[in-house]
Formats: C-alpha cells, structure tokens, sequence
C-alpha cells in the first residue's frame, strides 16, 4: 500500500525513527505528495539540511509556516493541486510562545522568561525540542488551516524520548514533588511528618543551597502555568491517540535503525499510539532473478578492457551483498512490524535533498503498488 | 568524545577505536549513554542481550582483553554521585528513594546530562577506585549522542556550575568543565560520511565546538567511502556499453563515489587545520568481528 491510501482521512502524520534514516526528507516528501493531491499541508521541519530546506524555501527561521511556492515542482513537472506550508520549529521561541499563552499575568511571563534555568530549558536540553514539537502540532491543528500537518521528529538518538519528553516535564509540573518544593513553609511540616526533612537537608548538601533555591524560584514561577501546562499535555495526549493521527516509522535497512524501528513500532503499539506504515529508505533492492554474468561478453562489450569488467563485476557483487543484507532486514521488519508491504525508497545515486530529489523520494511514496514494484525493478541488482 | 551526526556509524567507530586503543596497551573503557548498548553487541555479541534484550547498564564489564565497556544510565549515574557526594551510605541510599530527589532530577532541565558526563569524567579520573581493584583507565571512549545532544551534554558541566555558583554542584560542575575543555585530556572526534548532510553537520559542529565549549575538534573521520575506483574514462566506456547489471552497478558506484568524492573536498575545504581520516565502506554480509578488526587497524595509524 502507499502513502495515500494510509493519509485517507487522516489529519496529522508523524514521521519517527533514528537519526539518519532520512526522517525530514520522508516527512517532506509525504507533505509534497499530499499537496499535490490536493490538501492544504504543513509539514513542521526540525533542523533540515540546509538544501533541503532551501528546495522548500524555508530561508529564515520564523517558526510559523510559510507557503512554499508552487513553481519550484511545477518546474519539475508536479503540479500542486493544494498548498504546501513549510516551517522550521525554533524551539526556544515555540516556548517563550507557550509561556506567553500561559502565563496569568505580564509579571509572571516577564520573570519565567528572564529565569537562567528557563533559558537553559527551553533552548538547549534534551527534550525541549521534543516538548514544543508537539506544542507546535498542537497549536496548527487547534487553527485549523490545514488539512493534513506532517511532523518530522527531533534527531533523537533514541526514538522514544519523543514520547517521553513531554511527560517528563509535565508530569513533574503537575506532581505533588513540586507543590512541597515551592511551598516551603506549609510544606516543611508536611515533609518532617513523612520523613523527608532529612531528605531535603541531603539534597542541600549534594545540590547547594543556592541551586536548590534557583531550582524552586523556577518550579515556583513555573507553577503558575502549570494548570495551563498539565491542560496542554494531556490535550497533546488525546491528539497523538485520536483516530485521525497516525504515525510513520521511518528507518533505513541498516541493523541498527531496524533494529529500533521495531522496538520503537511495540512501544507506539503499548502507548496505545496509531501506527500508519513503514517507510524503509536507502534500500539497495535485490533483483527477482539476478542475471548471471558472462566476464567475457562484458569485456568485449567494454572494448576488450578486461580489467575495466572485472572492477564492474566487483561493484555489482559488492552491491547485491548490500542488497542481500537488506532484503535480510526487510523480512525481518515485515514479519515484527506486520506490515507486509512496508514502503521501500530505494538508495538513489544522487542526492536527495534538493526539489528534484523530493520528486523522486515523493513517487516512491505515493506510486501505486503495480508502478512502485516496476520503480523498484528499474534500480535493482 | 566520539560524535556526529545519527546513522554515520559512530559507535562502530567508538568501538573500532577502543579496540585499537587496547591493542596498544592503553587501559579502555568504551562507554553508552541513554541505555544503549550498540557498542557492547559489537564488541561481544554473545554476551550481549542474547534475547535481544539489553545488557545490563551501568556495570562495566570486560568485553575483550584490555577493553572494558559500560552503558551508563542516568539513574545509576545518580546513585554513584550521591554514594560519592554523602560519606553515609544510607542518607544517599535516602535520598536517591525520596520521591522529591527523584522527580526533581527528572524534571531538572539538563540534570540527566550533567549526571551522564559525570560519570564519564569519573570513570577518566587517574585515582579513581575501579570496581574490581583494576588500574584505573588509560582512555575512555565516549559513543557520545549526535551533535546537537552531544553538545547539551559537553556544556551542561559549565551550566550547572554557573546557575548553581556555589556548593558541590558548582565546584563539580566546574572541575568537569575544565578537565573537558583541556585537550591534553580530552578530545573531540566527529565522525561523518561523505554526503550532503552529515558533512553539514560536522561542519557546522565545528562552530559550535569552537563558541560554546571553547574547544576544537581533534579529527574528523570520514566513514564509509566506497572506492571502487572507475575513472571518467572508465565511465564513458561503461555508459557506451549495451545495458547489463554490471553495467548499472558500476555506474551507480561511480556515481555514488563521485557524489562522495566531492562531499570529503567540501568537508577538506572547511576545516583548516583539522586532521582529517578516512574509513572504508564494508560491504560485507554484516559488520562482524573481523570487519570491525580490520576498521580498528585502519585507526592504528
């Protein structure tokens, strides 16, 4: 099955997988694929290729979606019966965005935006990017401008702390934990009444006192958008179960995204979370019936140049050991994902990050079943 | 430090490296972050998760003679630290169950990096006491997360000692920070493949070394490049060739080699002063045993 039959009716597509995999081409090839066939489609980039995102126009970081002019397909021979938007998530901005939106009052925003553990939060650390993809989705499916918005994931070395992230931080502004940190008059007796005065005293000892101290003003200023916050978060939860998300695994036959596309495919299955398709790309693809090889008809067609045709030969055997060891990871992704006809894109010579590559990964994608299998064919060992 | 962009194979190069390291008589440890366990699956495929389960985290263990790896975990990272930090083993045993301690780590922005590379400078540490009355590591190799996390991680020391100012955290926080920045100490190695993409990244790694660690890259590996060597000469006799599959095979090499070619001259053109390696692409069925051998003296250079 292709990319179409599996977006029918579907609103948000999230494409997941390990770094490298060619997450953000798929996510924009998807989109590209969409528009064509008529939607109205975001896809919400994080760090593209700087080609890439030239090919779809996306010079500045805005953080908010841009319409990517139809010429540059339309030059390629695609036209574009809907819209593509294009943006690059700046995460650092999409939090100061949701504080904004959050925050009760100008006093409170004014200090959690001047707070140094804020700014180290929301511009750097691991799970911020993870924590305002999402509030991003949120925020363009709430506005209701697109058909269909597709997600690429942060380059996560480990796909889960894409799940993970938001919870983590979440979980701990709504969490009782906080509430005895920030509140230390109140608090203290409850604590000495469970036993954790002690606690607390260790923890001064192995934070200092003045960490600690940093640590409750930001949990204390946060405190006031957390209710807004725990809101947002478990509307984001109902948004990655809704019948009209869906997820793709993206991944590429090498055994270690393979690998974690299963790993990752189980967890999305326990969270309860819409599994869409496997899209396997960079695929060196197995010929059904590998031709033998006469050397010496191949020299005599290489003008006698036998040393040329032993060097051919070495790449073509070179070449179907990698597909052999693909189609290896194949079988074993079809029979653990239970997708029999997960997505293959196969390894192209050329490079894909620029319009006419998006092309070429898009055809992939979309070809019905009968034009992919002959697509397949034309790259075959 | 090895990192780079996901997918360019920087744990087989972390642990193409310790193995070269031990061959040389250098005590190593190569180390996982965030539950992983690629390196040690390499290293010892028997050991590690026969099941497909993980191995065991935070334990280092010995996976070939001289070569030791460990996967670390933030959680045991934490205990350690606290068991080091708190002279009562039972306040940290405490403190390490209370349920504010635990979600504060959680939830603290940076926490879970600044307790992995804690551990990582631990285990560099010369006096440090090895589990099993072992000699200290000559090199720790770290198959560090890709670029953008790998620098969270290498900057999290010097944070969290300049938001915490004073008390243990800072002192701590600072003495990482400086053993990091001194390259008699520490290095960075960024591995990349020859492509559009991944040298992007090393490049712009670079930069972003340079101002926010005030560091530098020591090499740059360049992984996988394939040489089957066609000439252009070579390829214009190919072309005019009726179509076979080896015809499509050489061409589709030469091409591939092409494109790489020219990304390894980008990646030479904009990084002056960088050394700079590269490791060849490995077509075999798998990258086995004597694959990863073969890579390892490929960096005994």
């Amino acid at each position: 099955m292709s990319v179409a039959p599996r977006m029918a009716g579907k609103r948000i597509c999230i494409c997941t997988g390990s770094g490298g995999v060619g997450k953000t081409t798929t996510a924009a090839a998807v989109a590209l694929g969409l528009a064509a066939r008529g939607r109205r489609v975001a896809v919400v980039t994080i760090d593209p290729a700087r080609r890439l995102a030239s090919s779809l126009g996306l010079e500045q970081l805005d953080n908010e979606p841009r319409l990517v002019e139809p010429a540059r397909f339309a030059g390629q021979g695609l036209e574009l019966r809907g819209e593509l938007w294009a943006m690059m998530l700046d995460a650092k901005r999409t939090f100061d965005e949701l504080i904004e939106l959050l925050a009760p009052d100008a006093g409170t925003r004014d200090e959690i935006l001047a707070n140094r553990i804020y700014q180290e939060l929301s511009s750097a650390v691991a799970g911020s990017q993870e924590f305002t993809a999402v509030a991003k989705l949120y925020e363009l499916d709430a506005s209701g401008r697109f058909d269909t918005i597709v997600l690429d994931t942060p380059p996560s070395r480990n796909a889960l702390d894409f799940l993970e992230a938001p919870q983590r931080l979440t979980g701990f502004l709504e969490g009782r934990a906080l509430r005895v940190l920030t509140a230390p008059t109140g608090a203290a007796a409850a604590i000495a009444a469970r036993g954790g005065a002690l606690a607390l005293s260790a923890l001064r000892r192995v934070t200092g006192a003045d960490l600690l101290a940093d640590l409750s003003t930001f949990f204390g200023v946060l405190g006031g958008v957390s209710d807004g916050f725990a809101e947002r978060a478990r509307a984001v939860a109902t948004l990655l179960r809704d019948p009209a998300t869906t997820f793709l695994i993206v991944t590429s036959p090498e055994p270690a995204p393979v690998a974690e596309a299963v790993f990752f495919h189980r967890r999305l299955l326990e969270a309860g979370m819409p599994f869409g398709g496997l899209v396997v790309n960079r695929v060196r693809v197995l010929a059904r019936k590998p031709q033998g090889i006469d050397e010496a008809a191949l020299a005599s067609d290489l003008g006698g140049d036998g040393d040329l045709a032993a060097r051919a030969l070495q790449a073509l055997s070179d070449l179907r050991a990698l597909a052999r060891r693909d189609a290896a990871s194949m079988r074993l992704l079809r029979a653990e994902l239970d997708d029999g006809h997960p997505i293959v894109v196969p390894q192209l010579d050329r490079d894909v990050s620029d319009a006419a590559g998006l092309l070429a990964v898009q055809r992939y994608l979309f070809a019905p079943q009968r034009k992919r299998s002959a697509l397949l064919a034309e790259q075959a060992f | 430090m090895v990192t780079g962009k996901g997918g360019v194979g920087k744990s087989t190069v972390a642990a193409a490296l310790g193995l070269a390291a031990a061959r040389q008589g250098l005590r190593t440890i190569v180390v996982e972050v965030a539950a992983r366990d690629d390196v040690s699956r390499m290293l010892d495929p028997s050991a590690a998760g026969a099941q497909g389960g993980p191995a065991p985290a935070h334990v280092e263990r010995a996976v070939s003679p001289g070569l030791d790896h460990v996967s670390i975990d933030p959680q045991g990272a934490m205990e350690d630290y606290l068991h080091r930090q708190l002279p009562v083993g039972a306040l940290a045993a405490l403190l390490s169950r209370s349920r504010i301690f635990t979600t504060l780590a959680a939830a603290t922005p940076g926490m879970r990096e600044l307790l992995t590379i804690g551990k990582v400078w631990e285990l560099a540490q010369p006096e440090r006491r090895a589990p099993r009355g072992e000699r200290p590591y000559d090199l720790v190799v770290l198959d560090a997360p890709a670029t953008g996390h790998a620098l969270a991680m290498l900057r999290a020391p010097s944070t969290f000692a300049s938001v915490a100012r004073v008390g243990p955290i800072a002192r701590q926080g600072r003495a990482i920070a400086d053993f990091l920045g001194d390259r008699r100490q520490t290095a960075v190695l960024a591995v990349s493949t020859a492509e559009e993409m991944p040298v992007s990244e090393t490049l712009e790694l670079r930069g972003q070394v340079q101002e926010q660690l005030g560091m530098d890259l020591s090499l740059v590996l360049v992984n996988a490049l394939v040489a089957h060597g066609f000439s252009e000469r070579d390829e214009r006799a190919l072309v005019a060739a009726p179509p076979s599959p080896a015809r499509r095979a050489a061409l589709f090499s030469a091409a591939w080699t092409r494109h790489q070619r020219a990304q390894l001259a980008r990646l030479r053109r904009g990084l002056p002063g960088v050394a700079l390696l590269t490791l060849p692409f490995v077509f075999g069925s798998a990258l086995d045993a004597a694959a990863l051998d073969g890579l390892s003296r490929e960096l005994e250079l």
